[in-house]
């Protein structure tokens, strides 16, 4: 990873960007094609084949609530690990930078599969939680070493000088890191934390190993119920590409508000 | 001001900054720095600013040691207000902001105590028209300006200047160095690294000559600029007199 002097600097982590670049106009961008394609074939399959395009339709909304609860839960709780460890990456504390080192790279080199695995059956042999709760605290752990990359190259990013003048003006470390450096690193850390949720967002679908009902299993268990896989994997993969679309869409306008605001 | 250097030295990996240094000046009100670039200038102040630790030696200002403790070197850096080269604003934060900052978090204002002291000190520096723009909105002559306002708001014993008009174009340099210029007359304490060797000599009482990690030369300004002893300062005031 390269981290450069200038604030503005792009930082690019995790697997692509999926958010659409500025430079992506005119009336039909890749991006509009895609989403209302998508929608558009939702609603064809579902008008002019409703036996079992509709069946699956109507069977699946439980799966995508757990699916953004999966979702809006672990990359919440992600982005707090992540602050965390990227301060602790940074941090001149030996033990507290050779921690988080440790995890980002113990965590860098398991597959999330693995992982999911190893943390549901890890955690179950101690404690009763739910599987939901297993579920978002494995995503949240994996995706956490993936944000304090993030966090750590946000923060390397603001120019040596703010610091300086934060302790100038007579502040500790702790409050120039609070009040002057995180507020700038912000701006640099918001694009690839929404690319760290699109990602996750498509990374939940292996929770579905698990006993959590998301969208994958539902589906799973309608096709089985009904041998219609085929239909059912098409309708799967359409609604995973819009609710997609939809956020990596909300995501770039967000940022392109937060830099209006410079 | 008072302040004595014993024997204090400092190196970043091979290149030896600052050699053993000592020297002591018992009565300075404002003291400017000049020499060549990478001659030790900018490391000596910041040592002063307890931005940096020395490797060796002892410093004391106004006759106490400056320890090399973190909390030590809070409490000496809130004492001082020090103004960087390239005025490192917070870029987040409105003019009025920058100032109010460290006075809300560091110097235990309350906010409307501290809006009132950093609007009337803009006021005072004809800023205040500007107190609600960022650092990107105010030009360089401007965001240096609200720097040194900044600095002086924490009420510091004396007032730290690294090269503060060497990013400006030259008429922004000359608002700048009026606002030093009228620090000095209303009787603030400063050390100033600079290259403006007319203002240097008109600001200054003492000045140092720093070289190759050492003071070279050291007088009142008077002696200094009419008559230098060394053939190193000679030989720099005519290179930079030249043009």
């Amino acid at each position: 990873m390269s981290t450069s002097e200038s604030p503005q600097s792009h930082i690019d982590v995790g697997d692509g960007a999926a958010i659409p670049t500025k430079s992506d106009v005119g009336l039909f961008t890749a991006w509009r094609i895609a989403f209302v394609g998508s929608i558009a074939c939702c609603i064809f399959l579902a008008v002019y084949k409703p036996d079992p395009y509709l069946a699956i339709f109507k069977f699946v909304p439980d799966g995508i609530l757990v699916t953004f609860k999966v979702t809006v839960g672990a990359i919440l709780l992600a982005i707090v690990l992540g602050l965390f460890t990227g301060l602790g990456r940074i941090s001149t504390n030996r033990l507290v930078n050779g921690i988080a080192s440790l995890y980002v790279e113990v965590i860098r080199g398991i597959p999330l599969l693995v992982q999911i695995f190893y943390i549901y059956y890890a955690l179950g042999r101690f404690v009763r939680i739910p599987d939901l709760f297993s579920a978002i605290i494995a995503m949240a752990v994996c995706y956490g070493a993936y944000m304090g990359e993030v966090f750590r190259a946000g923060i390397q990013s603001i120019p040596k000088g703010q610091m300086e003048a934060a302790l100038s003006l007579g502040m500790s470390r702790r409050q120039a890191m609070r009040h002057v450096i995180l507020p700038q690193s912000i701006k640099v850390v918001l694009p690839p934390i929404g690319n760290e949720f699109i990602a996750l967002l498509k990374d939940s679908s292996l929770v579905s190993i698990l006993a959590v009902s998301d969208l994958l299993r539902r589906c799973r268990e309608f096709a089985s119920e009904s041998f219609t896989y085929f239909e059912t994997y098409t309708v799967i993969a359409l609604i995973y590409l819009v609710i997609t679309l939809f956020f990596s869409k909300l995501i770039g306008i967000m940022e392109e508000r937060l830099n209006a605001g410079k | 001001m008072r302040i004595e250097f014993s024997g204090i030295a400092k190196r970043f990996g091979d290149h030896q900054a600052l050699k053993e240094t000592t020297l002591a000046l018992p009565d300075v009100h404002a003291m400017a720095i000049i020499g060549p670039s990478g001659g030790g200038k900018t490391t000596l102040l910041r040592l002063i600013a307890g931005l940096e630790i020395p490797d060796r030696g002892e410093l004391f200002i106004d006759g106490e040691r400056l320890e090399s403790g973190q909390a030590a070197l809070l409490r000496h850096r809130r004492s001082i207000g020090t103004v960087f080269q390239s005025f490192n604003l917070f870029p987040h934060l409105s003019a009025l902001e920058n100032i109010v900052l460290p006075l809300e978090k560091v110097h235990g204002y309350g906010r409307p105590a501290a809006r009132d002291h950093a609007m009337a000190l803009l006021e005072r520096f004809q800023l205040a028209p500007h107190a609600g723009k960022r650092p990107a909105e105010l030009s360089g002559g401007q965001q240096q300006r609200v720097a040194i306002v900044r600095a002086i708001a924490i009420r510091p014993r004396f007032l730290l200047l690294d090269e503060p008009t060497s990013a400006l174009d030259p008429e922004m340099t000359a608002e700048v160095l009026d606002v030093i210029g009228e620090l000095r007359t209303e009787g603030r304490d400063l050390i100033m690294v600079t290259h403006h060797m007319g203002f240097a000599r008109s600001v200054a009482d003492h000045c140092l000559f720093v070289g190759d990690g050492a003071i070279l030369e050291e007088g009142p300004a008077e002696e200094f600029f009419a008559a230098p002893r060394s053939e190193q300062l000679r030989s720099f005031l005519a290179k930079i007199l030249k043009y």
